[in-house]
Formats: C-alpha cells, sequence, structure tokens
C-alpha cells in the first residue's frame, strides 16, 4: 500500500483575486510505505506547500489526496504523522520529556503510559540524560533531535519533515542524517523531507523529487540507487556522487533565468 | 551553589556601595555647605524622623499600600479578562484598542479629581480605582500581547497534533502569556504605589503617605516630609521585589530563559 497517494493536486493562494499565487499546479506523486522522498526545489517552488498539503495544514484547491488509505484530514486527526520543521518549535516553559508527551497528551494518553514513551524516545535520540532539561538548556542540534523524537512519540508509520536540519552546522548536519536514517530503518517510518541541499537529499532518499517555481510543479523524479545500508562511507561512494550530478542536471533544467537560486550546492 | 552566591555578591555588592557612598556625600555636602534644614535634610536626621515616627510612616503607608494593592489585584484581574476577550475576537481588538489608546492619552490624574465628586470625601474608592485604570491598561497590552504573538511552528505542530482552539489557548497561548504577565506586574507594582500616592494630592482622608508628605511640607517639616518619601520608597520597593520573586517562582527556567531566548 502507498503511504501517500497524491493525485492532480493544484494549490492556488489568494484565488480569485489580482494576486493570486499559483503555488503548485497539477502535482502526482505516489510514495510507498517505508520510503523516504526528499523535496528539492529552488525558492518559491512550492516544496513546503506540498508538505503542508499532505499534513492537512493547508487544503488543497483542487485534486486528490489520500494519505494511509484515508484523507489527508482523517490521518491529520488520527496522528497518523508525525512533523517538524526547520525551527524545531519545542515549548520553552516545557522540560525536553514534557515536549516529547505533548503529542500524547493529546491523545489522551495517561501520565505513566506519556512519562515511558518520551524516555523510549529521548533513548533512541541518545538524550535520556536531558529529560528534565529546558529546550534552552540544549545545543542547536540536541533541540532538533528532541523535536524529532517529540514527531516520532506517536510511532507514527509517516514522517514528515520541513528542512529540519536547515539551521545546523555542517557536521551536525551530517550526523543527525546519519541517526535519522537508523531510525527510520529500525522502524519502517516512510519520510517526506524538505531541503535545500542536493548532498543531504541524495544521502537519505530513495527518490528525490525535483521541483520548479512558477507554478510549482515536479520536474523530475530522480531514483537514487546506493547499495547497501547508508553510512559515513556512502558520501565517498560512487553511486552518490551519481545520484548529485543526477540531481544536480534535473536542477539545471530548472528555468536558467534564476536557476538554482537558494540551493546549497554542498 | 558557590557560583551562584558569588555572582549575587557581585550583583548587589556595586549598587549598595554605591548607595551608602550617596548618602555619605548628601550627608557630608548639607554638613559642609551648612545648608539650612527647610533646603535640604541630612540623612541622618531623616532617618532620626522616620524611627521616631515609624508608627504614623507604617500607619500611612498601610493605607496608601492597600489602596495600591487593591488596585494592583482589580486592575491585573479586569486586564487579564479583557485580554482574552479581545484575543478571542479580533473584531473588538479594532474596536477597542484606539478607545484604550485615546483614554490612556488623557492626563491620567485629571480623572481622580472627577472620581473624588462622585463618592463621598472619605472615601478610598476613587484612589483604587484610578490605580485598577493604571494597572489594567498594562496588564491587558502585554498579555494581550502574549496571548497572540505566539510562533507560528507552535501552533503548526498543535494543529499537526488534531489540537482544539481551547487546546492550543491552554497548551500555546496561555503559557507563552505568563512571562508578558510577569512583565506587565513588575511594571506595574511600583506604578500602582505611585498612582496611590499622587492620587492623594486631589483631596480626600489626609490618611496616607501622598497626603502625609505634602502637608509635611507644607508645614515646613522637612525631614518627617523626607520620612515618609522613604517610607514611600520602602513601599514601592517590596512591591517590586515581591512580583519580581512570584515572577521566578511561576516561570521554569525563570530569568535565565529570557537572556538566551535569541538562539
Amino acid at each position: 500500500m502507498s503511504a501517500v497517494e497524491i493525485t492532480n493536486i493544484s494549490k492556488a493562494f489568494n484565488l480569485g483575486s489580482s494576486n493570486q499565487v499559483d503555488a503548485l499546479t497539477d502535482i502526482n506523486l505516489s510514495i510507498a510505505s517505508g520510503e523516504f522522498v526528499s523535496l528539492i526545489g529552488p525558492s518559491g517552488c512550492g516544496k513546503s506547500t506540498l508538505l503542508r498539503l499532505i499534513a492537512n495544514l493547508i487544503e488543497p484547491t483542487s485534486g486528490n489526496l489520500v494519505v494511509n488509505g484515508k484523507s489527508a484530514k482523517q490521518a491529520r486527526l488520527d496522528q497518523d504523522y508525525g512533523m517538524a520543521f526547520q525551527q524545531s518549535g519545542l515549548f520553552e516553559w516545557r522540560t525536553v520529556a514534557k515536549n516529547i508527551e505533548l503529542p500524547l497528551e493529546l491523545k489522551g494518553w495517561d501520565k505513566a503510559k506519556r512519562q515511558e514513551r518520551a524516555l523510549e524516545m529521548l533513548e533512541l535520540v541518545k538524550l535520556s540524560d536531558f529529560a528534565n532539561h529546558y529546550p534552552w538548556q540544549l545545543s542547536g542540534g540536541m533541540q532538533q533531535r528532541v523535536a524529532i523524537a517529540r514527531a516520532l512519540a506517536v510511532h507514527p508509520s509517516l514522517l514528515l519533515m520541513d528542512e529540519p536540519f536547515g539551521a545546523l552546522d555542517e557536521m551536525t548536519r551530517e550526523h543527525m542524517q546519519s541517526e535519522l536514517l537508523s531510525i527510520c530503518r529500525a522502524s519502517g517510518t516512510t519520510v517526506v523531507f524538505v531541503t535545500h541541499s542536493i548532498p543531504e537529499a541524495v544521502y537519505l532518499s530513495n527518490r528525490v523529487v525535483v521541483m520548479s517555481p512558477r507554478p510549482g510543479r515536479v520536474t523530475e523524479i530522480v531514483d537514487v540507487s546506493i547499495e547497501g545500508e547508508r553510512n559515513d562511507a556512502t558520501r565517498d561512494n560512487a553511486a552518490f556522487f551519481k545520484g548529485i550530478t543526477a540531481v544536480r542536471e534535473a536542477l539545471r533544467g530548472v528555468e536558467m533565468s534564476d536557476h538554482v537560486r537558494g540551493i546549497e550546492d554542498r | 551553589m558557590s557560583s551562584r552566591s558569588s555572582s549575587v555578591v557581585r550583583s548587589v555588592l556595586p549598587p549598595a556601595f554605591f548607595g551608602v557612598a550617596f548618602v555619605a556625600v548628601w550627608e557630608l555636602v548639607v554638613k559642609g555647605f551648612n545648608l539650612k534644614p527647610y533646603f535640604l535634610a541630612p540623612p541622618s536626621k531623616i532617618w532620626q524622623k522616620f524611627t521616631e515616627n515609624f508608627d504614623l510612616v507604617w500607619g500611612a503607608a498601610k493605607v496608601s499600600g492597600a489602596n495600591a494593592l487593591i488596585g494592583l489585584l482589580l486592575g491585573a484581574i479586569f486586564g487579564m479578562a479583557m485580554s482574552f476577550v479581545l484575543s478571542r475576537f479580533k473584531f473588538l481588538n479594532n474596536l477597542i484598542t484606539p478607545l484604550a489608546i485615546a483614554l490612556n492619552a488623557i492626563p491620567i490624574f485629571v480623572l481622580v479629581a472627577v472620581l473624588n465628586n462622585m463618592f463621598a470625601i472619605t472615601s478610598e474608592v476613587p484612589r483604587r480605582v484610578m490605580v485598577t485604570l493604571v494597572v489594567y491598561f498594562i496588564v491587558l497590552v502585554n498579555v494581550a500581547k502574549g496571548l497572540t504573538q505566539v510562533s507560528p511552528t507552535h501552533v503548526e505542530l498543535m494543529k499537526s497534533y488534531a489540537a482544539s482552539d481551547t487546546e492550543i489557548l491552554r497548551k500555546v497561548r496561555i503559557p507563552n502569556a505568563v512571562p508578558y504577565l510577569f512583565t506587565a506586574l513588575k511594571i506595574s507594582a511600583p506604578a500602582s504605589v505611585i498612582t496611590a500616592f499622587v492620587s492623594e494630592y486631589f483631596g480626600g482622608s489626609q490618611n496616607g503617605l501622598g497626603s502625609r508628605i505634602t502637608s509635611n511640607i507644607a508645614n515646613s517639616k522637612n525631614a518627617v516630609a523626607w520620612a515618609y518619601v522613604l517610607g514611600a520608597c520602602l513601599l514601592g520597593l517590596t512591591f517590586y521585589v515581591i512580583s519580581s520573586l512570584l515572577e521566578g517562582v511561576a516561570t521554569p527556567g525563570g530569568r535565565a530563559k529570557r537572556t538566551r531566548e535569541g538562539r
């Protein structure tokens, strides 16, 4: 079964007014269960909009969207997915553990069960010693790990991430990428991942969806075939470089007038 | 804890030293230049009058303090209630904010004179209403800001958790507004004391610190007036310290949070 089924989705903001923006037109994309898919493209190509549509934070103008075999809205109400943003979005008045417990609170879990799950998630992101710290006592990378732990707390089958490592330095970023992969491998989670970085997209993904702006659309879907388990050695792998080249070529095709603006080519 | 106590010493010692030095210079100037007591009283004399008249100062402080406290509490309650209403109904915000600004532009103490006419001459109500009004606006503006200016990421997250508006209010907006409330209270606490004093200048019972200061100056009892001023300072300071301590108790992570918020 596919985790996300996107059929002829379009999204326009300020529909019908003079400053109407066609954020997305006629998007078709099918994401298989357990797959890791990245959305990449220059600023304004609608990749974050697409992610928010899947999350049902906004409604499409037209088209059909199925998440986990149900409507996107039902999937949101059932908390079928977890979400993480570029800003960790931790609640500064809650401790690390209480932050992770928040989605469980809203699901109506009792206290003991919540605490048990929070500890389990903290172990997963290797922050068990920081359960009772406040977010501001943690480094940026640690905060982002807490945010990921929180997104995974309900054990969702789908993880939606909007440039979650965008604000991190390169070293932390690569480390976090490897951690994310091993977490997803262990849990079989499907991931839709928005990024600006070509190497990040290639390293993480089974498929990289290349998008272009005005109006936002999918120009190409690049299959990344890297043999075996991905780890730091993968970054020196010929297949990895081949993937990077393929994505870069696809992005070059994207409107030369302001090509690859907003793309970090590193 | 030793690093913490040393930081307390570092933050307390300089102002304490400055305060002592200031009083010493004051004393020396008055004595050295042989200033007349009606011009400026020396601190030693003020202290003497303060201890001599302590019961009177204390009694007056209780009257002004009670007015300030009652006004502060009522203003805070009304301000908070109104900020909830405003943040819930955006159109009311557009309706009331200009009105609030206009009302705030009135030299507010003239209202005391008006209020005095409405109540019995010995009534403390006009003064309390005055304090309530001043505190009300400070609390309203700040808490409304805290309730509405929440991080968009937090709101999106809550929506992704299928949270209702009530849950967003309880788990995001209210906790977000708590530091704003205490900022408002820290501004309001001394302001309420000052308002209570100044309100006494517009007639009514001559029982509070403000009216005692004016009547003693009128009688050329300068040092005694200064003793009441000292009482007024201590009362304002007490209000500030209490609101400051409450903030530390009510906001987890407390002060350190604010200084690190930039990250």
